[in-house]
């Protein structure tokens, strides 16, 4: 297990370089990052100090194992456009896309697990098919239609939730949370509704075909001969055997949630990270464009090398097959 | 003819005719395909044809004749006085076009990187296939706007809105080609063991032509389905890219141009510049992805 421990490590290590090297190569030969700090009036001697300054006279490799030093440190240099520290910006923008991501991840898995058991359950209910039935339309509907639907009836129709923004903040060292407000809490409704609703029915779908294959099995019919509780049999026994699948796929879309953040964020104009990127790409700030690649995919190389680990600390026959074949 | 007849009276035509999903979702299909190829036929105006646009007729409520000149639009306009319906079918016209194009590219470049990765294996294997793993990691939403972004840097601005369909279709395409490869790659390490292309070797036909014209031919079928589902995918990211503001540009509205549009108006009351090119996109990914799962079906020999 050590050994398939330590290659996944290398692997993820090994993106994560490649991706650095895409990163640098962006900020190295897209546009001329001279011209972009210095603007129109500039003299030759500006110009030879700010190649120096951002070691533009090096050669190739060590330029990249400069960029990948100063990235450890979480220097990004400059935002061409707002002339301040990339990772200063960031900073500011991230507690509001984390806030959303989990307020949205939770709702994801606490209705999906739920929903999942329940159509699971009472699978030929009048209810339950209701709920099915609409999940499909749900996956087919693109993720800014949901959003500006959401929009139109609550914001625009019924006027009880703000239809952009993240309401009133409070400071709390530098993390600003829209939690401890009234209009904070309002305002995060639609746009977790909207990011996490994909998600949610993907979990509901897993966990009801799941538990639909385990409530089949010798062992739920032998603990419903024991006459153990419905509840006990439902959940103890039957949900838990369903879990290695669900926490995989809960834990790769706990990834793609902030990277479809950037979709939720336009639509409700939220002032995080994804809504930065967007800007970014529309007026090719490549520093900013850099840094949010690398960090984004520090996040998918953790969650991924996470998941595949937490196999063997939820299902000891997998650690038992991986030292038999010699992994 | 024979050919016709031949379709005709063939396993997959039979399971069609027996599908009613499947029959709506074709006609479905094409109709909105036909509409968009003539679009300049069928559409009462050219929207972006400055001179036959009155802004008198702005905000025209649908099928309602406008108070002050009197014409009627069935879908209504803008706050320019363009015509809804038509704004559709050219936008409809854009959205089918990059969504074809970028699953074409796609298609040809992971068939062609998936075919020298089964057929030669070894290290181009190898190489192929870790970078089409490093990028499945990544949503593929994200890995086009980055390609987007990247290109946008490097074309001059004065091109940018006159290049921005192709790097719509290169961004949807490059970050589509990973399916294909795979699928591929698995069918040819399956065909290249069996003995009509040992017979190739042995008669000794060079590796490009028994790639091309032994191998490729059999690994088709599931080709043509994640094709269809992928047309699926890619219209919905050139709507999504378009929404963002960083796909079709303004003076070549796809449907995604034209919801984002829309959007602006959805307080104002004029939910008609909205509502109409959603529900044109909607109806149009949605019998897309059912024909999609459909042929999935039918093609499955498992399922037979």
């Amino acid at each position: 297990m050590l050994a398939y421990v330590i290659r996944r490590v290398f692997q993820s290590i090994f993106v994560l370089l490649m991706v650095g090297l895409v990163a640098f190569s962006m900020f190295r030969f897209v546009g001329d990052p001279v011209e972009n700090l210095l603007g129109q009036e500039r003299t030759q001697a500006d110009i030879e100090r700010v190649r120096d300054q951002l070691g533009l006279n090096d050669s190739f490799p060590v330029q990249y194992v400069k960029f990948l030093g100063n990235a450890v440190q979480g220097n990004f240099g400059i935002s061409y456009r707002q002339g301040r520290q990339v990772s200063e910006i960031i900073a500011e923008r991230a507690p509001a896309t984390l806030e959303l991501a989990g307020v949205s991840a939770f709702f994801a898995v606490v209705l999906g697990v739920g929903l999942g058991v329940f159509t699971a359950i009472r699978r030929d209910g009048f209810m339950a098919n209701i709920i099915m039935t609409t999940s499909l339309i749900g996956v087919s509907l693109p993720t800014f239609l949901i959003g500006i639907l959401l929009i139109y009836v609550f914001a625009v129709e019924l006027g009880w939730l703000p239809s952009f923004g993240r309401g009133e903040t409070v400071k709390i060292g530098w993390w600003s949370t829209g939690f401890l407000t009234e209009s904070g809490l309002k305002a995060i409704i639609l746009p977790a509704i909207t990011l996490g609703l994909y998600q949610m029915t993907l979990i509901m779908r897993l966990v009801r075909a799941e538990m639909l294959e385990v409530l089949r099995t010798d062992y739920i019919k032998f603990a419903r001969a024991r006459g153990l509780s419905k509840r006990a049999i439902n959940f103890g026994h039957a949900l838990k055997n369903t879990l290695v699948p669900v926490i995989t796929v809960t834990g790769l879309q706990i990834g793609s949630i902030i990277a479809f953040a950037i979709i939720t964020e336009t639509v409700f104009q939220w002032p995080g990270v994804g809504l930065l990127f967007i800007n970014a790409i529309q007026f090719v700030d490549i520093p900013v464009m850099a840094a949010y690649l690398m960090l984004i995919s520090v996040m998918f190389v953790l969650i991924n090398l996470i998941v595949d680990l937490l196999y063997f600390v939820i299902d000891p026959r997998l650690s038992a097959d991986a030292s038999t074949r010699g992994h | 003819m024979e050919a016709v007849s031949n379709f005709l009276a063939s396993d997959l035509f039979y399971r069609f005719r027996k599908s009613p999903v499947a029959v709506v979702a074709f006609i479905v299909t094409a109709l909105l395909v036909l509409s968009a190829l003539f679009a300049p036929l069928i559409a009462p105006q050219n929207p972006f044809d400055a001179g036959s646009l009155n802004l008198m007729n702005g905000f025209s409520k649908p099928g309602e004749p406008n108070q002050f000149t009197d014409e009627t639009f069935i879908l209504g306009t803008d706050d320019q006085g363009r015509d809804v319906f038509s704004t559709i079918l050219y936008g409809l016209r854009i959205s089918l076009f990059v969504g074809f194009s970028a699953v074409m590219f796609a298609m040809v470049l992971g068939s062609v990187l998936g075919l020298v990765a089964g057929y030669t294996g070894g290290r181009t294997d190898t190489i192929i296939m870790r970078i089409a793993d490093i990028q499945l990691t990544f949503p593929a939403i994200l890995v086009a706007l980055l390609i987007f972004g990247i290109a946008k840097g490097i074309t001059p601005p004065s091109y940018r809105n006159e290049v921005a369909i192709w790097v719509l279709i290169l961004a949807i395409g490059l970050s589509d080609w990973v399916q294909f490869a795979r699928v591929v790659r698995g069918a040819t390490l399956v065909e290249r063991n069996k003995e009509y292309v040992q017979a190739a070797k042995l008669i000794g036909r060079k590796p490009m032509a028994i790639m091309l014209k032994h191998i490729l031919p059999n690994t088709l079928g599931p080709v043509l389905v994640i094709a269809t589902i992928s047309l699926a995918l890619a219209i919905i990211a050139e709507a999504t890219l378009s929404f963002l503001g960083v796909g079709a540009p303004p003076t070549q509205p796809s449907l995604g141009t034209l919801i984002r549009i829309g959007q602006g108006f959805l307080f104002s009351g004029e939910y008609w510049i909205l509502l109409y090119p959603a529900l044109t996109l909607l109806a149009l990914a949605l019998s897309v992805n059912l024909l999609g799962d459909w042929l999935r079906d039918a093609l499955n020999p498992k399922l037979k």
